[in-house]
């Protein structure tokens, strides 16, 4: 399938996705952070920390614990590489980017998950009980979150009879009454519970602790340091933006380039810059608000996300 | 003429099935090569591996009732031999074997019962007649046939709850032999369900599909949930083939459904989902089940608690299960992802039909197969994670070295399939394609294949599986290429942090129970573990413990609730029903006399 754009440009779209994406993701954190610390009253560091703390990581020592295998080095760069194919072939800015007829919403799902599975693998090749721990509790999350998750992409692909991303975004930018129906709202609140939890954020795991009963995140990649921390600190921060322009253009797809000029993508800049920031606001100032939930606990917030993408796809079917 | 009703005849369908047992054969033999364990190298043993490969050839080419039965039943009987070889060494072996005899027999008495009444209804025993013929029966005999069919078949394939001889058997039996078990004869129940159900009775009314479908989701659940807390990795392996099993019966059953509400194009697609399933299935639980035993060879033992910093130690061995692993977690870029995305996509395609059934069904399939994602996923980071990588949690694990070349190579070509497979499934869909056509006797409106992609016919979007491969390959590797570049001194070892303590042992490393844990307790009321603390208090107190030893296990629901209980009312029974025939003469002559007195009044 394609729109019959020129080659040329859907390929220098995909690598302006891939470039804006990893700058992105650095500075949606600094964002957050920022939104954080203004709430509970303190000045926080500038938005553009998280890249000076890149560019700190990156100029420091590579260490490897002994007894760790080629998989505890190798697990960081398939993080950053499977991060880096979904920026590149995903509808972030534009509906037709290199590619775009391959970027189904399954495939993006599963390439996560392979960048999860491998660094649950480099935790646990570090032999170290935190490696144990951080890996077990992000892949009983991951996995608990999966139902919900495809159930949810199900119910968007439904009415768009693809699960094709362009093809939903377009669609739905052609059939706005859509975005109103109940299974949009019902899936859309399944989504954002997944992701979050996907991305570790509060209430399922809090990014900042480094206390060793409650980590989760922090656990796994406890051992890695210097130019492997940076990457691992790249490819969440990517993911985390990755995750919210894809949320942003599946429920409110307005600015996204259907053409592939250069005013067209300045106009998807900003847009999707705005729609990206306004939801990192607001994910911050609901962080401010809660408390993580115990270990426990979080199998039922998945739960309820489940059972409200079935309900999704169960209204779909009966309001069409 | 003993041989004079045997007929054999092998049309595209059959010919999938014995492409896939030839392959693992092949591959099963190489690797039996080098494997010295469990007895194999006995002369019974060696004389009967061959007679069971051949009987898996043949099954599929079976055009007949008597020929498929007496082909099934003498599968049946050399597995049996197979998975008895050690039985001289170890107890558990004997138990083993006495679950899969009564299990693989009960799906034989069902499967007589149901082939013999198709074959008297028709008047003909031969599969061609019966096909031409079961339309016109009556609808009873009919869905009696394929209730009991499906009884049949699947206590071969291992679904829920006829799954309880897999966990035990695959454990016990030696590595190639387990590895033909799961990747070659559980696939001919799902074959025989798909030729009895779609090719001799030609499809039937909707809940034959729900009956499969519900079949294959609970099989998919139940696998998934206990594979994912298993610690013996060969018993976490079978757990996965009912795991699979069960996704397979679930394409199959959504195939039925589709067909029977005249989706023909969608039933297609669904059966080729299920049948690429068997395919890469086999692929990836082949080399899973090689490289596990030759992991027991090299360390003796296939508990994962006792394993750990194996890729180091095996350095093919170890990598051949994490290929095999990530496949079968439906990991890009390998082989398992493609089925399960035709699978999903079948399913999604479903949805928009106004029939109220499929409506409520698919959702809820890919709910489960969604669950049953996640949960291998975790299964198979555990089991690559505790068991290949960390630190060696016992001496022989420490010890541990390569095994023969010929072990390595027979598990690392179906390794190497996942891979070629994963990347390049468009080898292989358009013979699976022809195949399920040919059962279903229809044809394929639109390819799925379109070059390397893959879509479904007159739906915008498809998968590149070659692409992504490139892509996440040209990605790691620039990505590599950026950390070397910045990187300015070389790599330096250092000790991993542990809370200051002095010395990192095994012994702080998570197992593969600790593990499992958080998943254990998120379905407890599912799994029914059970907890046996036991604590020794010192002498002077009651509030200082001495030692604490503290035991879980987690057992079968199936095997608890369902078949203990029916075993304790069979002996029951069975001594009650021994009381009657004490050896007394007098007795014997009184029950001819009652006898001959019953029949005579029946006759009158």
């Amino acid at each position: 399938m394609s729109t019959g754009w020129p080659p040329a440009s859907m390929a220098a779209i995909s690598l302006l996705q891939v470039i804006l994406v990893m700058l992105g993701g650095p500075l949606l954190l600094g964002l957050m952070r920022k939104v954080r610390c203004r709430m509970e009253g303190r000045v926080g560091p500038p938005i553009r920390q998280p890249l000076l703390d890149l560019r700190k990581l990156a100029r420091r020592e590579r260490t490897r614990p002994e007894h760790t295998s080629w998989v505890f080095p190798l697990a960081p760069v398939v993080l950053v590489a499977t991060t880096l194919v979904v920026a590149a072939i995903a509808p972030l800015l534009a509906t037709d980017p290199a590619f775009g007829w391959s970027a189904d919403l399954f495939a993006v799902v599963f390439l996560f998950l392979l960048g999860s599975v491998s660094l649950a693998l480099g935790a646990l090749d570090t032999g170290t009980a935190f490696g144990g721990m951080g890996a077990s509790r992000a892949m009983t999350i991951g996995a608990l979150a999966e139902p919900a998750l495809l159930v949810a992409i199900l119910a968007l692909s439904v009415p768009a009879h693809s699960s094709n991303l362009p093809t939903i975004i377009t669609r739905s930018l052609a059939h706005p009454a859509w975005l109103a129906t109940p299974q949009r709202v019902l899936a859309l609140v399944a989504f954002v519970i997944v992701i979050i939890a996907e991305s570790g954020r509060l209430p399922v795991d809090n990014p900042m602790t480094h206390l060793e009963l409650t980590m989760i995140h922090e656990a796994l990649v406890l051992e890695y340091a210097g130019p492997d921390l940076a990457l691992v600190k790249l490819a969440e921060s990517m993911r985390l933006v990755v995750l919210f322009t894809l949320l942003a253009d599946l429920f409110l797809p307005w600015g996204i380039a259907t053409s592939p000029g250069p005013s067209h993508l300045a106009v998807a800049l900003v847009a999707t810059a705005g729609k990206v920031a306004v939801l990192g606001t607001a994910v911050a100032a609901f962080e401010v608000t809660v408390a993580k939930l115990r270990l426990f606990r979080v199998p039922e917030l998945l739960a309820g996300a489940f059972v409200l993408a079935i309900l999704a796809v169960l209204s779909a079917l009966v309001v069409p | 003429m003993p041989l004079s009703g045997f007929s054999l005849a092998l049309d595209r369908f059959g010919a999938l099935f014995v492409v896939i047992t030839a392959v693992v054969g092949i591959c099963a033999m190489v690797f039996r090569l080098g494997y010295a364990g469990h007895g194999l190298a006995s002369r019974t043993a060696s004389c009967i591996l061959p007679l069971f490969v051949t009987t898996l050839l043949l099954v599929p080419a079976a055009s007949n009732v008597t020929t498929f039965l007496f082909l099934w039943e003498l599968m049946a009987i050399t597995s049996l031999f197979l998975v008895l070889t050690d039985h001289g060494h170890r107890s558990e072996v004997q138990v083993a074997g006495q679950w899969y005899a009564v299990m693989t027999q009960l799906g034989a008495a069902a499967l007589i019962l149901g082939l013999v009444l198709l074959a008297t209804r028709a008047g003909s025993q031969s599969f061609a007649v019966i096909a031409l013929r079961s339309a016109h029966m009556p609808e009873w005999v009919r869905s009696t046939a394929f209730v009991l069919a499906v009884v049949g078949f699947g206590s071969k394939a291992g679904a829920v709850p006829l799954h309880v001889w897999l966990p035990r058997a695959h454990p016990e039996a030696p590595g190639p032999v387990s590895a033909l078990m799961s990747a070659a004869m559980v696939n001919l129940g799902v074959y025989g369900i798909v030729r009895v159900g779609m090719g001799l009775l030609g499809g039937g009314p909707a809940w034959w599909w729900l009956l499969v479908m519900f079949l294959g989701a609970v099989s998919a659940m139940f696998g998934s949930l206990h594979s994912a807390t298993s610690r013996d990795l060969k018993r976490l392996l079978a757990y996965s083939t009912t795991d699979n099993v069960g996704l397979m019966l679930l394409g199959v059953g959504a195939s039925g459904l589709f067909a029977s509400t005249g989706h023909r194009t969608l039933a297609i697609v669904a059966l080729v989902a299920a049948l690429l399933h068997v395919v890469f299935h086999a692929v990836f639980k082949g080399s899973l089940f090689l490289s596990a035993s030759s992991v027991q060879q090299a360390t003796g033992s296939t508990d994962l608690d006792e394993l750990g910093g194996l890729l180091q130690r095996m350095p093919v061995s170890g990598p051949i299960f994490l290929v095999g692993g990530l496949a079968i977690a439906a990991l890009p870029p390998f082989c398992g992802f493609v089925s399960e995305w035709l699978l999903l996509q079948s399913m999604l395609h479903g949805l928009p039909s106004s029939n109220v059934t499929i409506a409520v069904a698919m959702p809820v399939g890919v709910g489960v197969l969604a669950l049953t994602g996640g949960l291998t996923a975790f299964t198979f980071a555990k089991a690559i994670g505790i068991g290949l990588l960390g630190l060696p949690r016992t001496e022989r694990a420490d010890r541990a070295g390569e095994v023969r070349c010929s072990m390595w190579t027979g598990a690392g070509l179906l390794a190497a399939l996942c891979l070629v497979f994963g990347v390049a499934p468009s080898l292989v869909i358009p013979a699976v394609v022809d195949s399920a056509g040919t059962v279903m006797r229809l044809h394929p409106t639109g390819a799925l294949t379109h070059g390397w992609q893959i879509g479904l016919p007159g739906v915008p979007g498809m998968l590149a599986p070659g692409l992504l491969a490139l892509g996440l390959i040209v990605c790691t590797g620039l990505v590599a290429l950026t950390r070397r570049l910045v990187q300015h001194s070389p790599v330096r070892l250092t000790e991993a942090w542990g809370c200051g303590r002095e010395l990192q042992t095994a012994r702080m490393e998570y197992t593969a129970t600790s593990f499992g844990e958080p998943l254990t307790r998120v379905f407890e009321d599912v799994l029914n573990p059970s907890r046996d603390i036991d604590a020794s208090h010192v002498a002077e107190s009651r509030y200082y413990t001495e030692a604490a030893v503290i035991h879980t296990s987690l057992e079968d629901a199936f095997e608890r609730h369902l078949y203990r209980p029916a075993d304790r009312g069979l002996q029951r029974w069975g001594a009650v029903a021994r009381r009657v025939p004490n050896g007394s003469v007098h007795r014997y002559l009184a029950f001819g006399l009652v006898a001959l007195i019953i029949v005579l009044v029946v006759l009158a």
